[in-house]
């Protein structure tokens, strides 16, 4: 180790040093914008001070729309858990034509652009009852969303091991269907599980092209209050807006990622 | 061995099970066996002959075409899924659980069948102390060698005291030397157990050592079925012969009760005509030229330490392969003589 380390040449600088470029492009205006969301007058500069005071007012007005965020996100996770999982299995376990034109089917709410399956929504079922009106309106659509993150994600780990001799194997020591599912099937696609359902949460905390469409005034999610405060508040008001949102997300992202590496077999 | 590990006898008894998969030819020609309580059978075959098929509608996870049925003793399985027809399996991937420790792959079947914890704890140990894994107990699989892999599919299999066990190919993902000290021990637990067992393999050294019985198939259909010796000494025809051993084919007529082949005429009971013969390496003998009946030249020797391996081409007809004695100085171009024990050679009309 001693030597290699030494004898560094100039391809190691070269790709340390667009490694951090790269690393500094993406994260130099997040560092910015959250700047701006602490400084007291951003026309003025960091040199006018750092405050509080924007996030707090953020807090204070837009406080409901941080909650309906998480209250659809988690919602979302047990829909797609609950739809996702078993379709995933069943594909898995039922490979062919038919299989294959589903996933293609549960893809495309991703290819088509999320205003136009707002509109489909909304000229379908905005006349039924009060659904219009309901954050299970957006919740719907951020299921139709994030379902497909979910199946591939797990069916990737379930096509990745040999599921159906697994379940023989359980089935031969008397193990029925539902056992089998619980103690052989589902800890062995935790991770994949665990991938899904990281993703299902971050698409849902971001989602805006649906939300902004299927929102009302009385159903603002965080990014569809983001976009009010980017478009009528001072900048420093929706850049601290922009750091609630990192606070929130972030910490998820981190615990999630912890569950997932202890999921996975130590090699 | 403890007596507790002793289990019953259970006979199989297959009626006209035949299978067809959707979309292809049939790959089970309708077969009835019966397994006698306590043997062990082993299916033996090239790939696609049916072995592994028989296998999976004994086990429960294919189901016979209609009118096939499967008895279990007296009891009719052909209904019942795997998971309720009690059997034990061991698989070719050996299908553990990699969620699970050593010992919690062994005590699965016994969670199902709802033992109580103490026993439950006292039944894995015992299982795991007789394949002698006890050390591993708390390991994962992924931390397993491939033969402690093999030991522990077997002890979950058996540990919950099956009427059956059933191994497909159990040995296959191993490299020779520990099949060979596997298969040892497979063939001691199964003599211990008493348990009737089914084996597929397509490696004859297998079938020959775990057998009481061979079944050897083909494309589908039963081409034989008999002991060790009956299928190594008097193969029913020549698929049979040439898929065990090495088999020596000679060409010969028989002529008013004389069997003519090369220099020679051996008495003959037969019809006339020309026969095909069929020879083992071990029953062509060296012989001085005067009693020899084929004259050759060696065209290989290959010394394999107890014995030494000759192919000779005779003056005419195909090359034959002869075992002689390990110490044998003979070599590539010699002349040699061979004789041919009429007791021991099979006519192919």
């Amino acid at each position: 180790m001693q030597t290699l380390s030494n004898r560094r040449g100039l391809g190691f600088w070269l790709q340390l040093g667009f490694t951090l470029l790269v690393c500094a492009l993406l994260t130099v205006p997040m560092v910015m914008s959250m700047l701006a969301g602490l400084t007291a007058n951003y026309f003025v500069g960091l040199k006018s001070g750092l405050t509080l005071r924007w996030v707090e007012e953020v807090l204070r007005v837009y406080s409901g729309t941080i909650l309906l965020s998480l209250q659809i996100a988690f919602a979302c996770l047990a829909c797609t858990l609950v739809l996702g999982v078993p379709t995933a299995y069943a594909l898995a376990r039922r490979p062919g034509r038919i299989a294959r034109l589903v996933e293609e089917l549960l893809m495309m709410p991703v290819a088509i652009p999320g205003l136009a399956t707002a509109l489909a929504l909304i000229v379908t079922y905005g006349g039924v009852g009060d659904l219009r009106s309901s954050w299970l309106f957006i919740l719907i659509g951020h299921v139709l969303f994030t379902l497909p993150f979910m199946v591939r994600a797990v069916l990737a780990v379930m096509g990745s091991i040999d599921l159906t001799t697994l379940e023989e194997g359980a089935a031969s020591l008397g193990a029925g269907f539902l056992r089998r599912f619980a103690t052989v099937v589902l800890p062995n696609c935790r991770s994949g599980i665990l991938a899904g359902s990281l993703m299902v949460l971050t698409l849902s905390v971001g989602e805006f092209n649906l939300t902004w469409l299927l929102h009302t005034p009385l159903t603002k999610t965080l990014p569809v209050g983001l976009a009010d405060s980017y478009a009528s508040l001072r900048i420093e008001i929706g850049s601290a807006y922009t750091l609630v949102f990192f606070l929130m997300i972030v910490p998820s992202l981190i615990l999630l990622q912890g569950l997932s590496k202890r999921g996975r077999p130590s090699v | 061995m403890p007596d507790s590990f002793h289990l019953d006898a259970v006979p199989i008894r297959l009626e006209r099970c035949g299978k067809t998969f959707a979309g292809s030819a049939r790959a089970l020609e309708p077969l009835d066996l019966t397994i006698r309580g306590g043997e062990t059978i082993v299916f033996l075959g090239p790939s696609g002959c049916g072995k592994t098929t028989t296998l999976r509608i004994i086990a429960g996870l294919e189901s016979p075409d209609p009118g096939g049925r499967v008895l279990f003793g007296e009891e009719d399985v052909t209904a019942l899924p795997i998971e309720r027809r009690n059997v034990g399996m061991v698989f070719q991937s050996y299908a553990l659980f990699p969620n699970m420790t050593v010992a919690e792959n062994v005590a699965y079947g016994l969670k199902v069948r709802k033992l109580p914890r103490p026993e439950r704890a006292r039944r894995v140990e015992e299982m795991l102390d007789l394949m002698h894994l006890g050390e591993f107990a708390g390991r994962r699989i992924d931390q397993l060698s491939g033969g402690q892999r093999q030991r522990v599919a077997l002890a979950r299999a058996l540990v919950v005291r099956p009427r059956v066990l059933l191994l497909d190919e159990p040995l296959t993902a191993l490299d020779a030397k520990l099949r060979d000290s596997l298969r040892l021990e497979i063939d001691r637990l199964l003599r211990g157990l008493g348990i009737t067992a089914v084996y597929v393999t397509h490696d004859q050294g297998e079938a020959m050592a775990l057998g009481d019985r061979i079944v050897v198939m083909a494309k589908g259909r039963v081409a034989q079925i008999g002991t060790p010796r009956e299928i190594y000494y008097q193969p029913a025809d020549g698929f049979v012969a040439d898929f065990i051993g090495t088999m020596n084919r000679l060409g010969g007529t028989v002529r008013g009760g004389m069997l003519n082949i090369g220099t020679a005429s051996l008495p003959w009971s037969g019809a006339d005509g020309a026969v095909e013969l069929l020879v083992r390496p071990e029953d062509l003998a060296l012989a001085s030229e005067d009693d020899g009946h084929l004259g050759g030249s060696v065209a290989a020797a290959v010394f394999l330490g107890d014995r030494t391996r000759l192919v000779v081409e005779p003056t005419d007809g195909p090359a034959l392969t002869v075992d002689t004695l390990g110490r044998s100085e003979l070599g590539r171009g010699d002349r040699v003589w061979l004789r041919v024990d009429p007791a021991r050679v099979l006519a192919v009309p």
